[in-house]
C-alpha cells in the first residue's frame, strides 16, 4: 500500500465517518459540526483528483458560507438536544426496500462502469481552465445560476426590510 | 518542502537510502515544526510587543522586570502559568465541543501558515491555489468561534460567538473581491507568482499602483475585521459582554485562543505583506526572509496603534461599513481592475 492509498483511505474514513454522525446524531448540532469534518473529507477528495481550485471553492463556500448559516438556523431552533428526528408514519419494510434497492443500483453503477484510469498524474492549475470554461461553453448555466443566486438575495432584503407602511 | 528536501539529501548522509515513506513525511514533518514553531514564536513577542506598545502610548512603561531588559521574558512567564493552571470546564458546558473548539481555531491559524511566502525558496508549499486557500482555511476559525461560544453555555459567550461570526462572513467578502484586484494582473492564485510579479523596483510592488493602492485598504480593513481587532472588536467587548466567546475558557485552552489570535493578527499582515508590499523583495543588504517578516510586523504594528488609539463600532455601524461602504468600493475596484487588463491585453 503506497502513502497515497493510506492517506485517501483515512480520508475516506473522516469523510464517511461524519456522514453517519450527521446522520444518526441525537443533537441536532452535533450533525451540524461534523458537517465540517464531511466537508473537509470532500475537500480532500477533490485534491486527489486533481481539482485544486474546486477544493479551495468546496471549503470556502461549504465550510465558510453555508455550514456557518446552517450553525446560526439551527441556533434559532429550541430543542436541539435529545431530538427525536422521526416521521410521523414509520414504515420500515417500504423504507429498507428502497434503502436496498438505492444502494444496489448505486454499487452497480460503480462497478459495472468501466472508469477511465488516468495514473498518477502531476497537478496542473486549474483555475484557468474553468474561469474559461464557464464564459465559454457553460456561460448560459453560469448566467443562470447567478440570476438564481441574485434573486435569493433580492428576496432575503424584501423579507427583512423595514416596513414603513405599516 | 522541496527546498528542504534537497538540503537534507545533500546535507545528511544516507538520506536517500531511508525508506520513500520517510524521505516524503520527513520534510513534511520539519515543515510543520517549523510552522508550529513560528506560530507559538510570534504570539510570544506579538503579545509582549502589545503590552509595551500600549503602556507607552498610555505613558506607561510596561511589564519590566521578569527577565531583565523591559521584562522582555514576562509572555513566557505567563505562558507557564497559563500551562500550569487548573482546567475548568463548566458544569453546564457541552464537553466534547467545549474541548474541541480551541483546537479548531489554533488549527485554522496554524494551517494557514503553510502557504506563507517567507522567501523565494521559504515556502512550505506553494500551492497553485495560495490566495483561495487562505480564505478558505480561514473559515475554520469562524466555525471555532461559534463551536467555543455555543458550548461554553453561557449568554455572553454566545453572542460574542455570533457576533464574531457575523462579523467575518461579512468582511470576507469586500476582503477576497479586494485581493482579486491583485489577482487579475497577476493571472495567478500562488503566493510566488504574485511575488514574483512585483520584483524589479519598489515601484513595482502593487501598493504603488492605482487601482490596487485602494484594495490595500479594503484589504487592511477587512482583515483588522476578521481578526477581530480595534475598532472592530465588538465580539469581545468587555464592557458587554466580558470577554466573549471565550469568557467560560481558562488555562491552556485560554491559550490556545490567544495564540490562535496573535498568530492570525501576523497572518493577515503578512497577507498583506504578499499582496501588496512586495513579498520577500527588498534591498539587497538584508535576506528575503528578513524583509518579509519586518514588512509584516510592521503592519501588525499597525493594528496595535489602531487598537490603542481608536474607539470600538457599534454593531450597526460595524455592518454598515462592511456592506455599504466597503463592498460597493471593492465592487468597483474588481471593475476598474478587470478594464485596466483588458486595456493592457488590446481589445479581445
Amino acid at each position: 500500500m503506497s502513502v497515497t492509498d493510506i492517506v485517501f483511505i483515512l480520508t475516506a474514513i473522516v469523510t464517511v465517518g461524519s456522514a453517519v454522525v450527521v446522520v444518526v446524531s441525537r443533537s441536532l448540532i452535533y450533525s451540524v459540526f461534523s458537517l465540517l469534518f464531511t466537508f473537509f473529507g470532500v475537500a480532500v477528495l477533490y485534491v486527489f483528483l486533481g481539482a485544486d481550485f474546486l477544493a479551495g471553492a468546496q471549503v470556502l463556500i461549504y465550510v465558510g458560507g453555508i455550514l456557518v448559516l446552517l450553525l446560526f438556523g439551527v441556533m434559532l431552533t429550541h430543542r436541539l438536544y435529545n431530538l427525536n428526528l422521526t416521521t410521523e408514519r414509520f414504515q420500515p419494510i417500504a423504507g429498507t426496500l428502497i434503502a436496498a434497492a438505492v444502494f444496489a443500483s448505486i454499487s452497480l453503477a460503480a462497478f459495472k462502469t468501466k472508469w477511465k484510469l488516468v495514473g498518477e498524474k502531476e497537478l496542473e492549475p486549474t483555475t484557468q481552465q474553468i474561469g474559461e470554461a464557464f464564459l465559454s461553453s457553460y456561460l448560459l448555466p453560469f448566467e443562470i445560476a447567478s440570476v438564481l443566486l441574485l434573486v435569493a438575495l433580492i428576496g432575503a432584503a424584501m423579507l427583512v426590510r423595514r416596513r414603513t407602511d405599516v | 518542502m522541496e527546498y528542504l528536501r534537497e538540503v537534507l539529501t545533500q546535507q545528511v548522509a544516507g538520506y536517500d537510502q531511508l525508506p520513500e515513506v520517510l524521505q516524503i513525511f520527513l520534510p513534511m514533518l520539519l515543515a510543520c515544526l517549523l510552522c508550529l514553531g513560528l506560530v507559538a514564536l510570534v504570539p510570544l513577542v506579538a503579545i509582549w510587543g502589545e503590552r509595551k506598545v500600549s503602556a507607552h502610548m498610555q505613558d506607561r512603561l510596561g511589564p519590566m522586570r521578569v527577565g531583565g531588559w523591559h521584562g522582555w521574558a514576562q509572555t513566557i512567564a505567563d505562558g507557564v502559568k497559563l500551562l500550569l493552571k487548573e482546567d475548568i470546564i463548566p458544569a453546564q458546558a457541552d464537553r466534547l465541543l467545549f474541548k474541541l473548539a480551541p483546537l479548531v481555531v489554533f488549527a485554522g491559524g496554524f494551517a494557514a501558515f503553510v502557504v506563507l511566502p517567507f522567501g523565494e525558496r521559504f515556502i512550505v508549499s506553494d500551492l497553485n491555489i495560495g490566495v483561495l486557500y487562505i480564505a478558505a482555511i480561514s473559515s475554520l476559525g469562524v466555525v471555532g468561534i461559534i463551536m467555543a461560544g455555543w458550548a461554553s453555555n453561557n449568554k455572553y459567550a454566545l453572542f460574542g460567538g455570533m457576533r464574531a461570526a457575523a462579523q467575518i462572513v461579512s468582511y470576507e467578502i469586500p476582503t477576497v473581491l479586494a485581493i482579486l484586484t491583485v489577482v487579475i494582473p497577476v493571472g495567478s492564485l500562488s503566493m510566488q507568482e504574485i511575488v514574483r510579479a512585483q520584483s524589479g523596483s519598489v515601484f513595482n510592488w502593487f501598493i504603488f499602483q492605482p487601482v490596487t493602492f485602494l484594495a490595500f485598504w479594503v484589504v487592511y480593513l477587512g482583515t483588522l475585521a476578521e481578526v477581530n481587532r480595534t475598532p472592530f472588536d465588538i465580539p469581545e467587548a468587555e464592557s458587554e459582554l466580558v470577554a466573549g466567546y471565550h469568557t467560560e475558557y481558562s488555562g491552556m485552552r485560554f491559550a490556545f485562543f490567544f495564540l490562535a489570535e496573535y498568530a492570525n493578527m501576523f497572518l493577515v499582515s503578512a497577507l498583506a505583506t504578499t499582496l501588496f508590499l512586495g513579498g520577500w523583495h527588498g534591498p539587497g543588504f538584508l535576506p528575503g526572509p528578513v524583509w518579509f517578516i519586518l514588512k509584516a510586523v510592521a503592519l501588525v504594528f499597525v493594528q496595535m496603534w489602531l487598537r490603542w488609539t481608536l474607539p470600538r463600532l457599534r454593531v450597526d455601524q460595524l455592518m454598515h461599513v462592511s456592506w455599504k461602504v466597503l463592498l460597493p468600493i471593492s465592487f468597483l475596484l474588481v471593475l476598474a481592475a478587470g478594464t485596466l487588463a483588458l486595456m493592457q491585453e488590446g481589445a479581445p
